[in-house]
Formats: structure tokens, sequence, C-alpha cells
């Protein structure tokens, strides 16, 4: 799979202050890549770089190959976190108008905008002002606009934030489809269960520099630590309790059965198979839980920045 | 891709839009010739008011001073005591008593003359009375003296030196008087415009970055275009709203005046007084001949040239430091410390045009002000009229395009910055910094 889009080490100082430190990220083409990080880690200046919007020191972006260049804005979408339309503007007339800074036709613009309103089911809202809708309504004409001319590389910042669980849920679907379609997209957010739901690179920027990327499995695999959620019905729970805890390190787990049960998180040490732990706990009791514990992204951006710092 | 079309149309379009702009546009001129003829009318209810005035002269020499005129009565008052006077001129709502005291010497009367009135007298009328008085006490002495005053008429010589330039044409006072008319005219529209448009785009700027557009849009356009558009575009809403007032202005004027009888022309302003007091002594159909040899003296193809590149640079290199004001602070409040320097060499240019270019338009301050780009525009607007050598003109000019464009670079600096910072209200020393960046 080739990269849509590649940054070489850029680097960009605003004053004494580094935004952003020898950071290259690679987009393979059709995924769908979280760009994460704590506040104020740099994303939103390596995103505005990526736009054209502010000139990196050092370094240099690639779309599809090419360097960057005024003409890739039409190849760009960016919904940015600091977000807003024209207050007094109608919705129609805003959506046209920033449709054609894109560089579609006024005609071409005002198909593809009944295509999109009648789709969202937002067809009526096309001569209201925008200070007359809410700030859910106003997100949605938003993402009309980042999409309306059909970008191939589409940057999200914090993409959900304004959306009730609903129409969240109809903006996710639409960016899945946007995907399947044929599109890649830049997603950067605060929201670990967005990403664990959508992404599948990541890239993790902290104090201006990037300190962690890759597909998202394969950092999951780096990050496990062989530890097994395990569920074992038996007579003498604090009997095999005492006795797992001679052997491996283990802590109280959480999760639901009917059961009354010994329940455990066991960490293995990294010569030991969870084969043998299992055939071991076999002997003990009925065995009704063994679940290898993955690293939510969650834990590994808490962990990744711990280790960084 | 060139967007700067399309910004224009949109900035100006939401501008002409807008109900406050619609409002304002028809409202002012309204208010504005409402104004003018309450003022006109007032002062025609003020002039058709007959005054009278009492008059008790102990000395009995003053009798023929006082005529009756159109507006101002006087009565002569004999065989009567002050107070008895005071009481009865109290009592016929007279305007008031004009009492000279018994004298036997002509140059002590001056000393013994009081008016009496209900309320302070307006002082046009005090100063009328002192001078029939001055005339007639004068005459009364100049008698006495035994000197002939018919002598002293008809020595009395009028003196209009004729103007002529080293050329060969022939100038006047009333020429003078319609070039300060149209320099003024000129340099105090290029001032007005500046503040009321240059305020506008400073507005529309923060607007953006309040509703936080602009990184939308920045995602599309270079913010010097961005800039540019949001300057022309209100420039061009500015002229279509200038361009209204003074049609719908018009239009109301003879309106007004048709309907109402009223004379507009009697809300006096220094200048016709100026125009008056230089034609003094011409009859009509002179005067009229005079103002029109006059306007064809005046440079006019120069004049309507180096106001249209003068009015476009010095609005121009103004409205861009706006712009960059807008984009450095988050809202209107914040805008004050920025704002004032700014008006300062603005204030400093109209002040130097009314003052020193009236008094001298070739001397050493007009000159050095109508080259310094920040004041040139509406200086040397002002000093055109007169006459100014055309490399003067071409060189300010050049000055300030220089200006122009180096300006337009560091707010385009500043521009770039400062609308993607939102916070604390940045200091002198950041901006200077983020044009480093």
């Amino acid at each position: 799979m080739s990269n849509i889009l590649e940054a070489h080490t850029i680097s960009k100082k605003f004053g004494d202050f580094t935004a952003l430190n020898q950071v290259s990220i690679n987009v393979p083409k059709g995924s769908i890549f979280g760009l994460l990080g704590p506040n104020g880690a740099g994303k939103t200046t390596l995103i505005r770089i990526i736009n054209q919007i502010t000139m990196p020191d050092v370094g240099y972006v690639t779309l599809d190959g090419e360097p960057l260049q005024n003409h890739h804005i039409k190849d760009i979408g960016y919904l940015p976190e600091e977000r807003g339309l024209y207050k007094s503007m109608k919705v129609g007339e805003q959506a046209l108008y920033l449709a054609q800074l894109k560089g579609l036709s006024k005609a071409e613009a005002k198909k593809r905008l009944q295509y999109w309103f009648e789709r969202l089911e937002i067809g009526d809202w096309w001569n209201k002002k925008i200070q007359e809708l809410s700030k859910g309504m106003a997100q949605k004409i938003q993402f009309v606009v980042t999409v309306l001319h059909a970008p191939k590389l589409l940057i999200f910042d914090e993409p959900f934030s304004g959306f009730d669980p609903i129409n969240a849920n109809l903006i996710k679907d639409e960016i899945l489809r946007l995907r399947d379609n044929g599109a890649t997209v830049i997603f950067s957010t605060h929201r670990m269960e967005s990403v664990e739901e959508l992404c599948d690179h990541i890239a993790l920027i902290n104090k201006s520099n990037k300190i962690l990327d890759g597909k998202l499995s394969d950092i999951k695999r780096q990050f496990k630590n062989n530890t097994y959620e395990i569920g074992v019905k038996t007579d003498q729970i604090d009997h095999l309790h005492q006795d797992l805890a001679h052997k491996f390190s283990v802590s109280p787990a959480q999760f639901k059965t009917i059961d009354q049960q010994l329940k455990l998180n066991v960490k293995l040490a990294a010569n030991e198979k969870p084969n043998d732990l299992l055939s071991y706990l076999t002997t003990k009791g009925e065995v009704s839980h063994f679940v290898e514990l993955l690293p939510s992204t969650n834990d590994i951006f808490i962990q990744a920045i711990k280790n960084n710092s | 891709m060139n967007h700067l079309p399309l910004i224009i149309k949109r900035e100006y379009l939401t501008k002409v839009k807008n109900k406050a702009f619609i409002v304002m546009t028809i409202l002012s001129p309204v208010i504005l010739i409402a104004l003018i003829a309450v003022v006109a009318y007032l002062s025609q209810v003020n002039n058709d008011k007959v005054r009278t005035i009492a008059i008790l002269d102990e000395t009995g020499v003053l009798g023929q001073t006082f005529e009756d005129t159109e507006t101002t009565k006087y009565k002569v008052l004999e065989h009567i005591e002050l107070e008895a006077a005071k009481v009865l001129v109290r009592a016929e709502e007279d305007y008031g008593l004009l009492y000279v005291r018994e004298q036997s010497d002509v140059d002590a009367i001056e000393g013994g003359i009081t008016f009496f009135s209900e309320e302070s007298p307006s002082l046009s009328i005090i100063s009328g009375l002192e001078g029939k008085l001055e005339k007639s006490l004068t005459n009364l002495k100049l008698l006495q003296e035994g000197v002939d005053l018919n002598k002293i008429e008809s020595s009395k010589i009028k003196v209009n030196i004729a103007q002529e330039n080293f050329s060969g044409e022939t100038t006047s006072k009333i020429e003078s008087v319609i070039k300060l008319a149209f320099g003024g005219a000129a340099g105090y529209l290029l001032f007005m415009f500046i503040i009321i448009y240059g305020n506008m785009i400073m507005r529309s700027v923060i607007e953006e970055k309040t509703s936080r557009v602009i990184e939308v849009i920045i995602s599309s356009v270079k913010p010097i275009q961005l800039m540019l558009g949001k300057i022309i575009g209100t420039s061009l809403a500015g002229i279509t709203q200038f361009i209204i007032w003074i049609i719908l202005g018009s239009v109301l004027m003879f309106l007004v005046s048709s309907i109402f009888g009223l004379d507009m022309t009697q809300v006096q302003t220094p200048q016709q007084e100026l125009v008056k007091h230089s034609m003094n002594g011409q009859p009509l159909s002179e005067q009229a001949q005079s103002i029109i040899t006059a306007f064809y003296h005046l440079p006019i193809a120069n004049l309507i040239f180096a106001f249209v590149l003068f009015f476009i640079g010095g609005y121009l290199l103004y409205s861009s430091m706006y712009a960059a004001i807008g984009a450095a602070v988050d809202n209107e409040t914040d805008t004050q410390q920025f704002v004032f320097p700014l008006l300062v060499p603005l204030i400093l240019a109209v002040y130097i045009g009314f003052f020193t270019v009236i008094e001298d338009p070739h001397g050493m301050v007009s000159r050095v002000f109508s080259f310094i780009p920040l004041t040139s525009p509406v200086v040397m607007l002002m000093r055109i009229p007169f006459g100014v050598p055309i490399w003067e003109q071409l060189l300010s000019f050049l000055l300030l395009l220089g200006t122009f464009f180096l300006t337009v670079w560091f707010a385009a600096k500043i521009y770039r910055v400062g609308i993607l910072m939102y916070g604390k209200r940045p200091t002198y020393k950041e901006l200077i910094k983020w044009i480093k960046y």
C-alpha cells in the first residue's frame, strides 16, 4: 500500500517555542489515520502545515509523491477544531461560497450540495441563517462543506464535538463510507474510543516530538504485556488465589458472571506460555473465562506519554 | 487559484445586504437634511422677528443715528427719567433700552452709554449698536474739529489687487477661495472615508475571528488574498454608500427646499462668508462670472487624476493597517490601543491641511507633510488646487505607493499570524515578533 501523504522531518518554531521537532509521518492510501497527542503537543501545527496554512522551517510534505503546492488545496478537505461559519450568511449561499473557494464551479457545487443536503436530511435549511441553527446543525453544514469537493485526503480535527450520539454515529458512518469510496482520512481527537473504533494507523505526538507510530494492531502487539483475564469455577477460591499469586503477578479482574468464581488478571513472564497457564487452571477447576488482555488505545496513550516524560 | 474576485463579491454583497448598512445608507442623508431644514427654518423664524429697542438720549445729539430696519425698530423716548423709562420698556416688552447719559463734551459721551435688557442681549445687536454709535460720534468729533465730512467721503479709495501669475493667467481672490473649498472637501472626504470604512474592515476581520470561520477559509485561500479581498470589497461597498448618500442627499435637499420654501443657503458656512467677503463690491453678474472663470482656472484634469490616485493610495494604506489591527485582536474593545496611533497622523494631516495649507500652500510645512506618506494623501489633495508641480505630485505618490506595499507586506504578516491567535491581547512587542515568523 502506497502512502498518499508523507511528512519528512518537519520542524517548526514560533519564536523560542518549538512546536514540532523533526516529525515524520506516513499516511497510507485508504487508511484512517489517527493523529494523537495531548493538548499543545503540536498536532494542530502539523495539520496546518499539511494544509499550507503555515510553512515548516525545516522538512517538506508530499501528497501523492509531489511536494505540496497551491493546487493541492482542492485535494484536501479540512475540518479544523476551531471552526465556525459566517453567522449572518444563509446556509446555501455560504456553502456555495466555500465550495467555490475549493475550486468547484457554482453549478457543480449546487448539484453536490443538493445531494448532500438530501442525504443528511437538511434540505430545508438552505435559506436559513447560521445564527438560527443549533450548534449540532451548524456542525453538519460544516461537515458537508468539508467533504463537498470530494478530496482525496480528509483531515478531521475533533469531528464529533458538538454532536449528539445519533448524529455522531451518522457522521462516523459517513466518514467510513468516504473511506470505502477511496478517500484517506486523518483524524485528530482526544476521544480514544473513536480511535479504537475507526483508526487503523496512528501516530502519537508529545511535546513536539513523534513518539510512536504505525499500524494500530502492531502497536497493540508491541504494548501487550502477556496478561490474561481468567475465570475459574472452583470450591477453593481462596486457595487457588494464593497459589496463583505465588506463581505469577496477579490483580483482581472485573467482568460479569452469574456464578461465584475466581476472577483474576494474570501477568505471565516473558518466557511463560498461556497454554501452560490454561492447562494448569484446568486441573484446578472449570475454566469459564480465558482472554488475552490487549491494551486499549487509551492505555497505550497514557503509557507512551508516561514513558516519554 | 485566484479567488480574489469571489472574495470581493462576498464581502461586497454581505456588506450591502446587511440591514444596519441599508438603514444607515438611507437614514443618514434623511437625518442630515432634516437637521439642515430645521436649522434653516429656525434661523428664518429668528430673522423674521422684529425687535424694538428704546432709546433714551439725554445728550440729544444722536438723533439721526438710528434708522429702522426690517428686523429692528427704534423708539426714541423723550422727557422721561431713566427709572421711568426702564419701567416703561419692561411693560411694553421691548427688547431693551439704550441709555446715553447727559454730557456736555462729545469726548465724554462714549463713557456714559448703557444697554438695559431683560436677558443678556445678543452679541450681534450690541456690536451693531456700537458700530452705529462709533460712526455717529466720530462724525460729531470730526465736525467739531471743523472737518468737511463730504471731503472724507469722496477721498475714500477701494483697492482690489489684480492677480496674475508669471505665465500670464489672471487669478483672483475668489479663485483662492474656490481652490480652498475644493482641496478642503477632497481632503476631508478622504479623512472621513478612512475612518468610517477602515473601521468597517477591522470589524469584519474581527468577526471572522470570533465566528471561528477563519481557519476554514484560509485552508483554501492565501491570507493576503483574503485581506485584499476584504479591503477592496468593503471599499466598493463604501463607495456605493457614498454615491447613494450624494444622490439621495441632493434629491432630498431639492424636495425639502421646494416643498417648504426654505432657503437652505441661509445656513451660512464660514466658507460662504469668505466667498461673499472676497466678492465685496462687485455687481452680481460679475460675481457669477468670476466664479465660473475660477472653476475654469482650476487644474481640473490634474485635480481629478490626483484625487483618484491619492484617495485610493491613502485609503488602501490606512485600511491595510486597520485589517492588521483587526487580525491582532479578538474583540473591538481591544482595538483602542492600536487604532489611536493610527488616528494621530490622520488628524495631524487634516489640521495641517486646514491651517497651514490655507495660510501658505507652498510653504515648508505644507510641502514636507505632503511627502510623508501617512499625511501626504490629505495634505497633497488640499495643496493641488493651488498648483503643485507634477514632479512633486509624482514623487509624493511614489512614496505613498512604496509605503503602501511595505505596509501591506507587514500587515499581511501580522494578519497571517494574528488570525489564528486567540485569547490574550497582543503587545506591540509580540506584533513585531509575528512579523519575523
